[in-house]
């Protein structure tokens, strides 16, 4: 890990304003509020990209509120926190400096209830109209279990006017068997001239119920933060709480969850191009990939119990092991999935309609890509050299390493062609680590995190980079679980990339990205 | 489009080209789906589905229905767009706060007889999301039920299991 974040800030703050926090898996410096806004400016300037940004409720510790922001520039994480009034807490905007703090700090205002001062969109966000104002329910005083009750409101939509324009209001309810969210596009004609996304429907309350649940079981709920997600999850979930914990995993489970990590992967993308087939109406594509998909999942149950890997990764470890001969077995599956991958991308690299659609179809701009600070496929097809593997090599990764597809058009069909390439790379990374798996124990006793101790975490996904982040509070129990799932930057890109495109395009361009709204709204 | 019939060919018919146990699970459900969707839906059952919630991997399973290897289509099961077309509610998920208007707006939407099946541990009470400020918990609370497929996910086999237990049900509802 490097530390030129931190050595940038200790210089331009001076020793003195900061002061170094407990803090596993990741450096943490508070410095005193005024100089919050301004931290910010001296990660900008040396290059560093927002990464998160939460707020947590101290007041189980005698303190008020704190404001967390995490940065990153190559291998290194650094975490800068202010703490904030009790009473009247209140920070300044990032805005200025990240535009991917728009909307960290708009659910910030809304579920915390911290002020935000200067910034451009306080509408709420997540927390829809009819709730009260006043609820905020990451705040300790929030009584989660109670229901909440509904009032009168209405949600102001970025309006546009002008001679032909007109609104096409689409959701929450989708028409196919998808995740709810709604959007509203407005449209000269085909052509879309913005599309606002407004989320929040599949919110379930999931970082407040992290507080009431133990730190083993809370690993269930990680992994269901985004089922199609959940070893990746699962696995940010546990790394954060191990290293608050100070907690050793054994080689061998660490080397078993890049196994499952590669997989779910694979089996993900897979999916996806099934999906970019069946978008563009090439019924071919869509059934072929997803056989490849279901083979795959089939393995999943076989070797270890669940299709989708469902609570494979523990905090300390693994629940699953490599019987005997599974290594061969999924040595011969992958062989399998991979010669017939490779008689599909003939067909599909050379079928006329599917370029047609894909190519030059939702294009975000690279420039867009880095402003926003999107990550994963998002990022990588928009000539952004980020992958969380490569940010935060933990083992496996540290000796097998994956390769990096970097593409720049940044349109629909590059957004599916890192996943070609990422199918072909996993293939590689599944033999590698079977090759290399060490032998030994599966996972290591957790002892439960230290009061107040804190811990950190960033996994790429397949979609990108998942961060986590636990607190340990004065009873020894979570007092704060912060989730960024990719999507909750990665929706960003989406309006911003649909704006040249026709209407009907947009199921496509949507797909390309196969953002998660339950991961995006917790 | 040679390399695509070749393909087509080489790949040849894959429903159920599953393990004896599966197999059988799914020929099961199938057969006697295909009756009762015949007597009590015409020969065909029409499916809306809408996620009130979900993690949403309870989707991924629903929507492996229609791959070439359980092929959901051949019992005369297809999903629709609209509420009006369905005769089955199809919920995965704790209904959460911000989804149960639009939950409850798609179930008013259906004709009669408005058959609702919930998904899933959230779909009965919510599973690990239980009840709280956002989440009402299982389906039954906002709409009624008629039946549940139980799992988290369920697989697709389960699936199909269920949805044809929910129709059994309906039939001899109707039949009395
Ligand atoms: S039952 Fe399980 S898989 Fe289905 S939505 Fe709930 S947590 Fe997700």
């Amino acid at each position: 890990m490097t530390d030129t974040l931190h050595r940038a800030l200790v210089a331009d703050l001076r020793e003195s304003n900061i002061i170094e926090l407990p803090q596993g898996g990741a450096t943490a410096l508070r410095v005193p509020l005024p100089y919050f806004v301004r931290s910010a400016e001296v990660m900008k300037t040396a290059g560093a990209r927002l990464a998160a940004e939460w707020g947590v409720d101290e007041t189980p510790f005698g303190n008020g509120f704190a404001v967390w922001a995490a940065y990153n520039l190559g291998t290194e994480y650094l975490l800068v926190t202010a703490a904030l009034d009790a009473a009247k807490p209140a920070f300044g905007t990032l805005t200025g400096q990240y535009l991917a703090a728009f909307r960290f700090e708009r659910q910030i205002m809304s579920l915390m209830g911290l002020t935000v001062k200067g910034h451009p969109d306080p509408r709420p966000w997540i927390k829809h109209e009819d709730w009260p104002q006043d609820a905020y329910p990451l705040r300790k005083t929030c009584d989660a279990s109670a229901p909440m009750p509904r009032v009168e409101g209405t949600y102001q939509w970025i309006p546009a006017v002008g001679e032909g324009v007109f609104e096409i209001p689409v959701g929450p309810v989708h028409a196919g068997i998808i995740e709810p969210g709604h959007f509203r596009f407005q449209a000269v004609g085909e052509k879309i001239l913005n599309l606002e996304a407004r989320l929040g429907y599949v919110h379930k309350g999931i970082e407040k119920r992290f507080e009431s649940l133990s730190w083993q079981d809370a690993a269930k709920l990680a992994g269901r933060v985004s089922g199609d997600t959940t070893v990746a999850h699962a696995l940010a979930y546990a790394m954060a709480v191990e290293s608050a914990a100070g907690c050793a995993v054994p080689p061998r489970a660490q080397w078993l969850r890049g196994l499952l990590l590669e997989r779910e992967r694979m089996a993900n993308h897979l999916a996806d191009l099934a999906a970019l087939c069946n978008d563009v109406a090439f019924a071919f594509g869509y059934y072929q990939f997803w056989n490849l998909r279901e083979t795959m999942l089939r393995m999943n149950k076989t070797l270890f119990g669940h299709r989708l890997l469902m609570d494979a990764i523990v905090p300390g470890g693994v629940s699953v092991d490599l019987a005997e001969g599974a290594k061969e077995d999924i040595a011969l599956e992958i062989h399998g999935v991979i010669a017939e991958f490779k008689r599909l991308m003939e067909i599909y690299d050379d079928n006329a309609s599917l370029k047609d659609r894909l190519y030059g179809s939702g294009v975000f701009p690279q420039s867009a890509a880095f402003d926003l600070g999107v990550v994963g496929i998002a990022a990588r097809a928009s000539g952004q050299g980020l992958d969380a593997r490569l940010q935060n090599p933990f083992p496996p990764y540290d000796t097998v390493v994956p390769k990096m597809h970097v593409l720049h058009s940044g349109d629909a069909h590059s957004r599916g062609w890192v996943r070609v390439e990422e199918v072909r790379d996993g293939a590689r990374l599944i033999a590698e680590i079977l090759a290399g798996m060490p032998t030994g124990a599966t996972s290591a006793p957790l002892t439960a995190p230290a009061a107040g101790s804190a811990g950190f975490s960033a996994v790429e996904g397949w979609r990108g980079e998942i961060l986590c982040w636990v607190q340990a509070g004065p009873d020894g129990g979570i007092n704060r679980c912060m989730v960024r799932d990719p999507s909750a930057v990665n929706w960003l890109a989406l309006e911003q990339s649909i704006k040249q495109d026709m209407v009907p395009d947009f199921p496509l361009v949507n797909k390309s990205f196969n953002n998660s709204y339950s991961g995006n709204d917790l | 489009m040679l390399r695509i019939l070749r393909q087509i060919f080489r790949t040849g018919i894959v429903t159920e080209p599953l393990p004896p146990e599966e197999e059988a699970k799914i020929e099961l459900v199938g057969a006697r789906l295909e009756e009762s969707v015949k007597r009590v839906f015409a020969g065909s059952l029409t499916i809306r589905q809408v996620d009130a919630g979900s993690c949403n991997a309870c989707e991924l399973e629903i929507h492996a229905l229609n791959n070439s290897i359980y092929n959901c289509e051949r019992f005369g099961i297809t999903f629709t767009a609209s509420p009006r077309f369905a005769d089955m509610l199809l919920v995965t998920g704790p209904v959460s706060v911000n989804m149960a208007i639009a939950l409850k707006r798609t179930y008013d939407a259906m004709p009669p007889p408005k058959l609702v099946v919930a998904v899933g541990d959230c779909g009965y009470n919510g599973g690990i999301f239980g009840k709280s400020y956002a989440s009402l918990g299982g389906v039954a609370n906002v709409i009624p039920v008629d039946a549940y497929i139980h799992g988290c996910p369920p697989s697709p086999s389960v699936l199909l299991s269920g949805i044809l237990e929910a129709v059994g049900a309906r039939r001899l509802s109707i039949g009395k």
